[in-house]
């Protein structure tokens, strides 16, 4: 966990440790928290680009109600990170401006 | 799909849904309810059955009370389906939802819709800006994450929450750089003349101001009365600034909390074509039921916050109402002296919201925008100066924004935008928000991917 992230989770009480990739970069994270949780607290400031002004942007609501925790999980794009519990090995992609599916995802192989 | 059967469907596991399930189960109904959170609870009581004892201690008694609830609704025989997403209620009683990446179905002879409370927008310069977030966001990571702010923190706006908010971060530990607090003077004497019984309205104002008193002594600075909030940043928060008695102050600060109370969460009402009226005490839209929650001749009733902010005991009791209400309608006999016993719980539970909607009344200009530059819609980026410029083209309510500028049509669907979007309209055409209206909400009210639809 790094010292710039906005939120900390004490190290006191020994959670239990997993980890993800954001972007490639794997981040070290307490189980059983929310995914946007992990990203906030593995020091990620930017989890999406805004659809129209391509500006940057992180979770507001943590609740499932404002959209902007918006991230690509396990290859499926626009996941509400603050609704999905983190797992061990998840890959986890910024979105970048609006969903969309590439040649990988042409509904085939689901 | 997969369709299966209950006497009361209930979405939302907060106070209203859990005690509905309880005294429905009572009764001998079949319940089942879903949400779309992992665990029980709702947002007042979110990780109440796991969370470690010392964070209990932190966020103290009005959360540590969720747990009999949670219990007794483990207990009660009701179905229970986490990480349901709801996107769709008929008015026939189906409920439609996600679970594990599949679309499935539900028919209540009745349904209970207990979605809550979300926090009200707080529409000023930056509030897009990443490491701005709702002062219950922060709570939420704190309930489900033990997680707090690493640098000292902001907090803005005003309302119960924000001030307990900072309490809970005392006692954590977390450092607060400064209260920056909208509440305006003229509330407290708006507040003081709403004739509540005074010795209540006495009580919560105190409570209100020693709470302020114990984060002073404490160290934090607490800007009172500020007014002209924005947090200025590139990429980032990196300061807040405001006005405080007359004189500019800048904050650096890389998190900054904001909160100006809490709103009904509307999205499946209006989604069921449901009649809503605006509150102007509480300054949002609910849905207009009947004294039990009913939603006109349907069998849909709403219970809780979701229905107008009455905050979590009173939810609790709304929830049993209805569910009397709905044993009523299947027939079965209910005591009459329990309806009695609980109307009066009711009561005394909501006496002092009047004076609690006066004395937090949230600041016109941190609602209606008057800085053009302000983004109203989060999703399509529209702002306020664009939202008065459609009003002066012609446009008279919230749906024909979406005709000229895409507003409210963004992954949100209004939720962040739609409170702020009625007011602007209606301050510009010098109309009530009445007669603007809002937005035609519309299933799916949550997305959903066509692979959910796959076998």
């Amino acid at each position: 966990m790094t010292t710039d992230a906005l939120f900390t989770i004490s190290q006191k009480s020994k959670p239990e440790l997993i980890t993800i990739t954001f972007d490639g970069k794997a981040l070290t994270v307490p189980a059983g928290i929310s995914v946007a949780a992990a990203l906030l607290v593995g020091g990620v400031h930017e989890f999406r680009s805004s659809v129209v002004g391509q500006v940057p942007r992180a979770p507001f609501c943590m609740m499932g109600v404002c959209f902007e925790c918006l991230v690509e999980i396990d290859g499926v794009p626009a996941r509400q990170s603050c609704l999905v519990p983190v797992r061990d090995g998840m890959v986890v992609q910024r979105q970048i401006g609006a969903a969309h599916l590439d040649e990988g995802h042409t509904g085939e192989e689901a | 799909m997969n369709a299966t059967e209950a006497d009361l469907v209930i979405v939302g596991s907060g106070p209203a849904g859990m005690a509905a399930a309880c005294e429905a189960r009572t009764l001998g109904l079949s319940v089942v309810l879903l949400d779309e959170q992992a665990t029980i609870g709702g947002q007042i009581y979110r990780n109440i059955e796991s969370a470690p004892v010392d964070r209990v201690e932190i966020l103290g008694q009005d959360y540590v009370a969720g747990r009999s609830l949670a219990m007794d609704f483990r207990s009660s025989g009701a179905g229970y389906l986490g990480g349901a997403v709801v996107w769709n209620v008929s008015l026939d009683g189906t409920v439609d939802y996600v679970a594990g990446g599949h679309s499935q179905q539900l028919v209540g002879k009745n349904v209970l819709l207990a979605s809550g409370a979300m926090e009200r927008p707080f529409p000023i310069r930056g509030w897009t800006l990443p490491g701005v977030m709702g002062a219950g966001a922060a709570q939420i990571l704190l309930k489900g994450s033990g997680a707090l702010p690493t640098a000292p923190v902001v907090l803005a706006g005003c309302g119960p929450l924000l001030y307990l908010l900072a309490w809970q971060f005392l006692r954590a530990g977390a450092k607060i750089e400064a209260l920056v607090d909208t509440t305006e003077k003229s509330a407290y004497l708006r507040a003081a003349r709403h004739g509540v019984g005074a010795l209540r309205g006495w009580k919560e104002l105190t409570k209100g101001l020693k709470l302020l008193s114990t984060l002073r002594r404490h160290g934090v600075r607490v800007y009172s009365g500020s007014h002209g909030l924005a947090v200025e940043g590139e990429t980032r928060a990196e300061a807040i600034s405001f006005t405080h008695r007359g004189r500019s102050v800048r904050i650096p600060a890389s998190l900054v909390l904001l909160h100006q109370g809490v709103v009904p969460n509307t999205q499946l009402t209006w989604s069921t074509g449901a009649a809503h009226h605006w509150d102007s005490e509480q300054l949002c839209w609910c849905p207009v039921t009947d004294p039990s929650g009913r939603l006109g001749e349907t069998p849909i009733y709403v219970a809780g916050d979701s229905r107008g902010i009455v905050g979590a005991q009173a939810s609790a009791v709304q929830g049993r109402l209805a569910a009397l209400a709905i044993g009523d309608r299947l027939g079965i006999t209910t005591n009459v002296g329990r309806r009695a016993e609980l109307q009066s719980q009711l009561q005394r539970y909501t006496y002092i919201r009047p004076f609690l909607n006066a004395l937090y009344r949230p600041a016109d200009e941190n609602r209606v925008p008057q800085d053009p530059s302000v983004v109203v819609c989060r999703c399509e980026e529209v702002t306020a100066g664009q939202i008065r410029r459609y009003v002066e083209l012609g446009c008279l309510g919230p749906n024909q924004t979406k005709a000229f500028g895409r507003c409210g049509m963004g992954p949100c669907q209004g939720r962040f935008c739609g409170l702020t979007v009625t007011e602007i309209i209606a301050q510009a055409r010098g109309t009530a928000p009445e007669d603007v209206g809002y937005y035609r909400i519309r299933p799916p009210v949550k997305p959903v991917l066509l692979g959910d639809f796959l076998p």
